[in-house]
């Protein structure tokens, strides 16, 4: 009897041991891994502002916001027109156009392809809006995947308009 | 090992050997019995081991020129090759080294598969490789990224990237791996250190994998048990250290014709134009030791499924001795399997052939049904021909496929005949 009570308490003291090692273990690492995410100096590279007043209709500039390239194109009617009459039925990944260009004159994207990151090119592909090179992901004027291997649409950074020229994305 | 206990002669070597036994080990690695049919296809073990000390120690040196930032890294490369005094070589060296390594695993791994090596009992042999070429390919890749040209730079954008396919955590994954929001400095910063560590790693592994080869032995062409210590087997020093060292040779021979010769060849010229986070190289494409694979990701039409196949591509390897189900070994009595073995052989060239080519029209058709082979042959083909093959019969030992050839007893006859001259008659 008193051997069966002095087996549980080794079996508390044991759970207990290792729970509390684990925890010390585990408390220990995570700064280890902790270390190799994104450090407060990158994060506080977090806004740019950018002068979009020389671009004219039809043209785009690319911008460089943390690290990754953002196009910012000034589209023609006929591109808005193509881009707001697809019907959504058609889209891999349904967004209307409205909701991807608040001002439908001005497109800002993240210029990296959603399959696996490369810098697709303008005016290029079967839609007339952006070809990715890499593995062949084919984007409308609304930077919205149509076909290819890319999972979504081009990402919309958060951005505004400080003024009628400038573009602060972030 | 079931060799004679060892004893030192010396009384130093008896008192040095009791309390740390190098002599032992020392005695065990040059005694260690090898069957006596090993052909060069054996050879590689040896090899691989040249390389992946040339490989640390090109790699020492190179680390002591490089500088690991964004701002300097293509230079300190362009330093090497240009002011260093042998940088060149050194450099060359290491990056062809890189390319004839990968040579030199796949032969080894494809002689493997041919005469069923991964077989019991040699399983951890198997897997402990496997985990040496996990472990290479990540090494390797992490190098490419050093020199951070066009091709360092997107091949880690499209890498790592793959590590986004994976639903919820993708995210978080790729921006711990970066350090950031793209592939940017503090990511070359840590390719560099794990560059470093990784080879010391590899060669700890390389230390399991010998061991466990130890135990049961060698496996040998024909594939059946030796006894060993008997009449089938010889020493490893000096007859198998004398045959690797005729097969490393000509191996170095091929692998220094192409640092002096073709230093390129086997590189991307992209990778001489400074990396630019902007502008992605028209076609990317990886080091050619990587193709296969990469066909692999691109012929799934889609991103998550794509990198499912291309990890399950290799990782279905390490269940190979299962899903092979034959008892025998090796293909010389196998002759479906050994069919099989060859489509095999060719449907990962040509995977490597349309990695290489835009996924597109025809390239991505065949690589859409190179994929399925390649599944199908491990998935389906093994286990049912280990059932239903009909095996040709095995010899009772090694010497037997030798010994008892059609004509071998005229043929020998013939031979002592033009050394003996008239004494030939004795001979019987």
């Amino acid at each position: 009897m008193t051997k069966k009570i002095h087996t549980k308490r080794r079996d508390f003291l044991f759970t207990a041991t290792y729970t509390i090692g684990a925890v010390g273990v585990g408390a220990t690492i995570w700064p280890l891994i902790d270390q190799m995410n994104p450090d407060s100096s990158v994060k506080a590279l977090a806004t740019t502002e950018v002068d979009v007043s020389n671009i004219e209709p039809g043209t785009s500039i690319t911008v460089l916001w943390r690290g990754k390239p953002i196009f910012i194109r000034r589209r023609t009617q006929e591109e808005i027109k193509e881009a707001s009459e697809v019907d959504l039925k058609d889209l891999k990944h349904p967004e209307k156009d409205s909701d991807r260009a608040k001002n439908p004159e001005w497109l800002v994207m993240v210029g990296v392809c959603t399959h696996l990151g490369c810098v697709p090119l303008g005016e290029k592909g079967e839609y007339k809006g952006w070809f990715c090179p890499c593995h062949g992901s084919h984007y409308d004027t609304s930077g919205r995947i149509r076909k290819g291997p890319a999972p979504i649409n081009l990402e919309i950074p958060k951005y505004e308009f400080v003024d009628n020229n400038t573009i602060k994305i972030g | 090992m079931s060799e004679t206990k060892y004893i030192p002669k010396s009384k130093f070597g008896k008192w040095f050997d009791s309390r740390l036994p190098l002599l032992t080990l020392s005695h065990h690695l040059t005694s260690y019995p090898t069957p006596k049919n090993l052909n060069y296809w054996w050879t590689f073990g040896g090899i691989l081991t040249f390389c992946l000390m040339t490989q640390i120690v090109t790699g020492i040196i190179l680390a002591m020129h490089y500088v690991a930032h964004t701002d300097h890294a293509f230079e300190s490369i362009e330093h090497i090759m240009r002011d260093i005094n042998y940088g060149w070589l050194i450099r060359y060296v290491h990056s062809n080294g890189a390319s004839m390594f990968f040579l030199a695993v796949y032969i080894h791994i494809f002689r493997g598969l041919y005469f069923g090596s991964y077989k019991a009992p040699r399983e951890m042999i198997w897997i402990t490789g496997l985990i040496i070429y996990l472990l290479m390919m990540a090494t390797a890749f992490m190098g490419y990224v050093l020199p951070w040209g066009q091709m360092s730079f997107w091949g880690a954008t499209v890498i790592t990237n793959l590590f986004s396919a994976i639903p919820l955590i993708g995210e978080s994954i790729t921006g711990w791996l970066w350090g950031g929001f793209s592939v940017d400095n503090p990511t070359l910063n840590r390719f560099y250190s794990l560059h470093y560590l990784l080879p010391f790693l590899i060669f700890g592994l390389v230390v399991l994998h010998i061991w466990s080869l130890h135990i049961p032995g060698n496996n040998n062409p024909v594939g059946i048990d030796v006894k060993k210590n008997s009449n089938e087997t010889m020493p490893f020093h000096p007859y198998m250290v004398m045959k690797d060292l005729v097969a490393l040779l000509t191996f170095i021979l091929i692998f220094f014709g192409f640092v002096f010769f073709l230093p390129n060849v086997l590189g991307h010229p992209d990778n001489y134009i400074p990396a630019d986070p902007l502008v992605t190289p028209a076609h990317i494409v990886p080091e050619w030791y990587l193709l296969p694979f990469y066909a692999i990701l691109r012929a799934i039409p889609s991103k998550l499924g794509g990198v499912i196949f291309m990890f399950a591509s290799i990782f279905i390897l390490m269940a190979l001795p299962w899903l092979d189900s034959s008892k025998v070994r090796s293909s010389s009595f196998r002759p479906i399997y050994r069919k099989f073995f060859w489509v095999l052989v060719f449907v990962v060239i040509l995977l490597g052939y349309l990695g290489a080519k835009p996924p597109e029209g025809i390239y991505l058709i065949l690589a859409r049904i190179g994929t399925a082979y390649y599944f199908i042959h491990f998935l389906v083909l093994l286990p049912l021909l280990g059932r239903y093959e009909k095996t040709d019969p095995l010899p009772m030992s090694i010497a037997d496929p030798v010994l008892h050839k059609p004509g071998i007893v005229d043929k020998f006859k013939e031979m002592a005949g033009s050394y003996e001259g008239e004494n030939v008659g004795t001979f019987k």
